[in-house]
């Protein structure tokens, strides 16, 4: 692995997006109008935007990732440069952390706008740091694109990478804690629950909802949802194959 | 006195799923030798210049390039390989794709344009590949594999849908690459441009049918032109052309 071909990927990356600029109005407008429609409904209701709306902003970004880098990753794969990139002098890690770095750049912008929106307009508040509610939904992003890298090993074309998004990240939805809350699954569902990346980084933001100061629980969410970003990422490289049958 | 040896091939077997894509072929490609590799589609050309380049997983035998196993990482900045399918960033300009791969190769700046020159796309350095004609598009994939300045260049059917004109210029470059001492194989399925080769390597079914030259394959198949002669060296047995070990029986 070496810089200048991880720096040469992630531009090349931000590149081909900056030639798409109804992806990028896409990456961000869609979470950005899901968060003001949450905000609309909820209206009125007290302080459940301020329950949901941290939890749901970490959510978003991540499905939005997830699908964005599972297709491109894919396009990579089936469109011939992949392999003809791994006949080159390129490291398998240089083409995980060029997309990491350039969906992540993404997603900061993201992030950033949607966030922004959120305890601007749409009046959110929390007791947390607002900043670290930022910081969240980017690791979520990222989380989002990693899992996007490696999942996008087990598809073969564009149908079966967009199906992966219902099936690798709807489970997780339904049992992070946004419809029950985790302690309330049935035990068999919270055990299962404790190895899903989301369930951590829904607790994240929770933590950030309920808590003025940073919990020790906190920083474990953070740190668990880093640990399944280098694992993510990590499982991304182990499937690019230069060999293949 | 013959030049050193760039590719030598060891009784290669390739299967993929159930069939057997390459059945025990042997050659060797001299330093700086134009070869061709031709041969109706299927017949195993591509699954050969994979493993030529180590993309694809090989049955048995060897294969050795420069001295090196195929595929090893010091051969990847020196062997340059270019795919049927034009693989290049469609949503890139001609100027960003070779400037991307040029930079993960580690070519020296001027590469890029030297690259467009030899190439003849000058004038579509900005243009986005996916708004190239198929011709154009092969040619970006083309310079790609030029940027490295390769020792061994495999090229599958680099001319495919290019109109003549542009067919002579590649071959003529093609030709000024041996000069300089680049080893080039080279596929197509059409026949009539075995002329342009040195040598030829006839494959079938994944066989090596014959290891000849242009008069060779003419002469002892009594034929007037590429086309026919490949016909009649495939319907009739012409032992006298055949090379190597890849001679088996055929019914």
């Amino acid at each position: 692995m070496t810089w200048r071909r991880t720096r040469a990927t992630a531009g090349r990356v931000l590149r081909q997006l900056r030639h798409d600029p109804r992806t990028i109005a896409l990456l961000v407008a869609v979470p950005a109008v899901l968060m003001g429609l949450l905000a609309w409904i909820l209206h009125g209701h007290d302080h459940d935007f301020d329950t949901f709306g941290p939890q749901l902003l970490g959510i978003f970004p991540l499905i939005v990732m997830f699908l964005v880098t599972s297709v491109a990753t894919l396009r990579e794969r089936t469109g011939g440069t992949l392999d003809r990139l791994l006949t080159m002098p390129m490291g398998k890690a240089d083409f995980v952390l060029g997309y990491a770095i350039a969906f992540g750049s993404a997603a900061i912008v993201q992030a950033l706008v949607v966030s922004g929106l959120c305890f601007g307009p749409f009046g959110m508040t929390v007791r947390g740091a607002a900043w670290l509610v930022v910081v969240v939904a980017v690791l979520d992003a990222l989380l989002g694109t990693a899992l996007g890298l490696s999942v996008s090993a087990l598809a073969t074309n564009e149908f079966q990478a967009v199906q992966f998004m219902p099936a690798f990240i709807l489970p997780q939805l339904l049992l992070c804690g946004i419809i029950v809350p985790r302690a309330e699954l049935p035990t068999v569902l919270h055990w299962v629950s404790y190895v899903l990346p989301m369930s951590y980084a829904v607790d994240a933001t929770q933590q950030l909802s309920v808590h003025a100061v940073v919990t020790t629980e906190f920083l474990v969410d953070i740190a668990v949802v880093v640990g399944f970003l280098a694992a993510a990422l990590v499982l991304g490289a182990t499937t690019l194959r230069r060999r293949t049958p | 006195m013959s030049a050193a040896t760039a590719v030598r091939v060891e009784h290669l077997v390739v299967d993929r799923g159930r069939t057997r894509a390459v059945d025990d072929v042997s050659f060797e490609l001299a330093e700086g030798s134009l070869v061709g590799l031709l041969g109706p589609s299927g017949c195993g050309k591509t699954t050969l210049m994979r493993s030529l380049v180590g993309t694809q997983v090989v049955t048995s035998g060897s294969i050795v390039v420069l001295g090196e196993p195929a595929g090893s990482p010091r051969l990847r900045d020196t062997v340059g390989y270019v795919t049927q399918v034009p693989s290049v960033y469609g949503d890139l300009t001609v100027r960003e794709n070779l400037t991307y791969f040029a930079t993960i190769l580690g070519s020296p700046p001027e590469a890029v344009e030297t690259a467009l020159t030899d190439v003849d796309l000058r004038g579509h350095a900005e243009s986005k590949v996916k708004q190239l004609s198929g011709g154009e598009r092969a040619r970006v994939s083309l310079a790609t594999a030029l940027l490295g300045s390769p020792s061994v260049l495999v090229l599958d059917e680099p001319t495919v849908g290019l109109d003549p004109l542009l067919r002579r210029s590649l071959w003529s470059l093609f030709h000024r690459l041996t000069a300089n001492g680049t080893t080039l194989l080279v596929s197509s399925h059409v026949m009539d441009e075995a002329e342009r080769c040195a040598r030829l390597l006839l494959m079938r079914d994944g066989r090596m049918l014959a290891d000849t030259t242009p008069a060779g394959l003419l002469s002892s198949t009594g034929r007037g032109d590429f086309e026919s002669a490949f016909v009649a060296l495939i319907e009739g047995d012409m032992p006298g052309t055949r090379g190597g070990p890849a001679a088996g029986d055929r019914s």
